[in-house]
């Protein structure tokens, strides 16, 4: 097991290099740089300006000489500055990682909270109108693009309540707070929780008709303890392979949610860190997702032996 | 016909004053809330070319002149003190002195002198040991020599030429005065100023905030304690969160016309206004290379446009249709109707027009059996490819199949700068509604936004005469004639001229946006909130 580990966390490292070549490329093959947009607005490009300011922000350096440095810093804790807001990358990216972190965590429990129990109903409802109704309604959820029923929301919460739920700094009252957080991780999670729900579905029908359910009834289990006890249990692990494949994909759907419900989160703020040919706040954002996707799968795969004793990592 | 844009003029300028004077006794206090379209890239506004920058950070400032707040059209006439006391010009109209107010502080406490004007305009001319990192309109003082100063509180510009219009361009909201002892690193992101509100902080994406500025040397002004932007890229969440209350204002002018109906439905207390932003949606041709260096090809192409079916698809009908100068009733300088309609491609018999432009096509060449295929370059924004699409449509009828070409904004300028385009579609916005700015910068022989390379030196010389000339009806003719010849050479064809929407909640006072400039109306020390 212990080797295990050390071989995962090995891999891990040689993935997070890889990435980190590859975004750092990417940018750079991507026509434009900061340069070009900063004088977009200006309608004209002065060659002199251009090459001045290409030379203060580095990047008239060769490619891996700025790959070099970047990594040196990165080592050193030193992300560099941002090309826009000319502040360290780090002050700029870490008072928003905790929206993000809320947000998505939100997200992650109102589509484990939702999507497991509603999963395990119409499975053992099968054929039912609950059924069928949770069937109708997971699939609108995955048919839903998330800015879509976003605007939804904001659009009848200003038509019938004459409020709109976008992120403010400062909440008056705990139940601001929380649904400055909870109605935008309810729009990105639902399509989270659709998911989530057939997946449980479909796991449990396979698991019900398991020889062990029909020997739990035949002993006199209880519903609640067949249902629960012996089949979710049982059922479980795909659903937590999706959740943990679903952490990783959030980020798209929060990039979209963060800017319909003004949220400064990370992911509005990589958008427009790529709007504007950011390098600093590109490379290390993604690299921060990286990571976090990194640890996500490692953490899902711990977790596969800590639910079922007969999976074992053997050396 | 003069008598009756008098009249409109008259009108116009009295208009915001009777909207001031009916709201009573101005009330101090309160947080303006704005929600702001997008996030500057600094707070630089001498570095920056976008209104973005100047809505926010305009009231940070002072200029030496600025053209008066509550008047809507920006004039000669409307320009008024504002660090400087008054201003004197030499009797060969080669000197402008400004003196300047004594006891005006900067936001971090150093006192204001004439230092500060002749740091800032050696900046903005390239002369000084700071650079800014970025200098678009360095070409408003190309016929300025230098600027000198006498004792703390004068200070002088010597021109190269008599040019009565460098007072207009130092009036605009692009022409702030900058302190000599902030380095323009420290100007992009956290800027000090003289004007009614201290900047606060500006976090990027997020929020700008300014508070009122308790020293500010025009007494009793600002009203309001402070002004937040709350940026917000999307603009529906945006209107949603104007309609719901919880912004007293949009941005200025960024509501579109059909944004509009849905801002009066939703909220039909809030106060809404439609005005022109000199902004013109135009072609550009890239005359150095064929087709377009063929004129016949050109001029076919000034013929097919029918602006109407624009103006009317994009705007419903609200916008404006000229030549190079913004439309009257909002421009000072556009050739009068009868004019206008003279020019090959404006008169009203579309029909005609075309069959003309056809018969160019088959001396060119072309013809139903032999069709032109160029590519229609634009940025991919919708401002731009809606037009660009309506374009390639009216182009078909006279054997031209255009497509498409929708450009990455970071690559649009690079790309026009290399001329790698044949035909463009392109919005030019003018920060002053002044022929100067106008014809030296887009239509000048080498100017960086002269994307054309249209050269023309008879024009060239009547340029200066109009930029030469003190008397204001003598220019006016002049301009006409200039901007007629524009057209006719098809230099830089013009489709329409646009307006845009902009709100604010009724308790909202003294708000006056400009109709012939979409940058210079924001320095904010007269509004106040009637609540």
């Amino acid at each position: 097991m212990f080797a295990y580990i050390v071989r995962r966390l090995a891999l891990m490292l040689v993935t997070l290099v890889g990435i980190s070549i590859i975004i750092f490329v990417l940018l750079r093959v991507v026509p434009g740089n900061i340069v070009d947009i900063l004088f977009d607005a200006a309608g004209f490009v002065d060659p002199t300006d251009k090459a001045n300011l290409e030379k203060e922000l580095g990047l008239d350096l060769p490619i891996y000489q700025q790959y070099l440095n970047w990594i040196g810093g990165l080592l050193h804790g030193d992300l560099g500055y941002s090309y826009v807001s000319e502040k360290p990358t780090l002050q700029e990216i870490l008072p928003r990682i905790p929206i993000t972190a809320k947000l998505a965590g939100l997200a992650l429990l109102f589509s484990a909270s939702i999507g497991i129990p509603l999963g395990v109903l119409s499975a053992v409802h099968q054929g039912s109108r609950l059924d069928y109704t949770m069937r109708v309604v997971s699939l609108s959820g995955l048919s839903l693009p998330s800015f879509w029923l976003g605007l939804l929301i904001l659009m009848a919460s200003v038509s019938l309540f004459g409020h709109m739920p976008i992120y403010n700094p400062n909440p008056k009252t705990w139940t601001e707070a929380f649904a400055i957080y909870a109605v935008p991780a309810m729009a990105v999670g639902f399509r989270s929780a659709a998911l989530t729900m057939r997946i449980t579905r479909s796991s449990m029908l396979e698991i019900l008709r398991q020889d062990y359910i029909r020997t739990a009834r035949a002993k006199g289990a209880s519903e609640t303890s067949v249902n629960y006890r012996h089949a979710l249990k049982n059922a479980i692990l795909p659903v937590i392979t999706v959740i943990g494949i679903e952490a990783a994909f959030l980020i798209g759907g929060l990039i979209v949610t963060e800017t319909v419900f003004n949220i400064p989160g990370v992911a509005r703020f990589l958008v427009e860190a790529l709007r504007w040919r950011d390098y600093p706040i590109v490379q290390n954002l993604v690299m921060l997702i990286a990571v976090v996707v990194v640890v996500a799968n490692f953490t899902v795969d711990m977790l596969y032996a800590a639910i079922d004793p007969r999976i074992r990592y053997g050396d | 016909m003069r008598s009756v844009q008098a009249l409109a003029a008259a009108v116009l300028l009295l208009l915001p004053a009777y909207d001031v004077a009916s709201a009573g006794e101005p009330k101090q206090g309160g947080i303006l809330r704005v929600y702001h379209r997008d996030s500057p890239g600094s707070a630089s506004i001498h570095e920056g070319a976008t209104f973005s920058i100047n809505v926010p950070f305009m009231p940070v400032f002072n200029n030496l002149v600025m053209f008066k707040q509550d008047v809507a059209q920006n004039s000669a006439d409307s320009i008024v003190p504002d660090l400087a006391e008054s201003w004197a010009w030499s009797n060969d109209g080669k000197k402008l002195t400004f003196k300047l107010r004594q006891g005006v502080k900067w936001h971090d406490g150093k006192p204001f002198t004439s230092a500060d004007i002749k740091c800032t305009f050696d900046m903005l001319m390239g002369k000084s040991q700071q650079k800014f990192r970025q200098n678009p309109r360095k070409s408003w003082y190309n016929q300025v020599e230098d600027v000198t100063t006498n004792g703390d509180f004068e200070a002088s510009f010597s021109l190269k030429r008599p040019q009565p219009a460098l007072l207009s361009l130092l009036a605009s909201g692009y022409t702030p005065v900058y302190p000599c002892h902030v380095s323009p690193a420290d100007m992009r992101t956290k800027p000090v100023g003289t004007g009614p509100f201290k900047f606060v902080e500006f976090k990027a994406n997020e929020s700008i905030k300014l508070t009122k500025n308790p020293d500010y040397f025009k007494k009793g002004l600002p009203h309001l304690d402070g002004i937040e932007f709350t940026i917000i890229t999307n603009r529906s969440t945006a209107i949603l969160g104007f309609v719901s209350g919880k912004f007293d204002m949009t941005f200025p002018t960024e509501v579109s016309i059909p944004l509009l109906k849905e801002v009066k439905s939703q909220a039909p207390n809030a106060v809404c206004v439609v005005e022109p932003v000199n902004v013109s949606t135009n072609i550009i041709v890239n005359s150095s290379a064929p087709p377009f260096d063929n004129i016949d090809i050109r001029r076919a192409l000034a013929l097919v446009l029918d602006r109407k079916a624009f103006v009317s698809i994009l705007y419903e009908g609200q916008a404006d249709i000229g030549g190079t100068m913004l439309p009257a009733p909002g421009g000072l300088w556009a050739m009068p109707k009868e004019m206008l309609e003279s020019i090959p491609g404006y008169g009203p018999d579309v029909n005609a027009n075309r069959e003309e432009a056809r018969k160019l096509m088959q001396k060119a060449g072309y013809g139903p059996d032999k069709r032109l295929a160029v590519k229609v370059a634009t940025r991919n924004i919708p401002i731009y490819r809606d037009p660009a699409v309506i374009l390639i449509d009216q182009m078909k009828s006279i054997y031209i199949d255009g497509d498409l070409d929708v450009v990455d904004t970071a690559q649009w300028f690079p790309k026009v700068a290399r001329k790698d385009y044949s035909l463009g579609l392109n919005l030019t916005g003018n920060a002053v509604d002044d022929p100067d700015q106008s014809f030296y910068e887009n239509y000048s022989c080498g100017s960086e936004r002269n994307y054309t390379n249209y050269c023309n030196r008879e024009i060239e010389k009547l340029f200066d005469e109009q930029s030469m000339e003190k008397d204001a009806a003598k220019r006016k003719k002049l301009v006409w004639e200039i901007d007629k010849k524009l057209q006719e050479d098809v230099a830089r064809p013009i489709i329409l001229h646009s307006r845009a929407g902009s709100c604010w909640q009724p308790y909202v006072k003294g708000i006056t946006i400009m109709v012939n400039s979409s940058y210079n109306g924001y320095r904010y020390e007269d509004v106040w909130m009637d609540k």
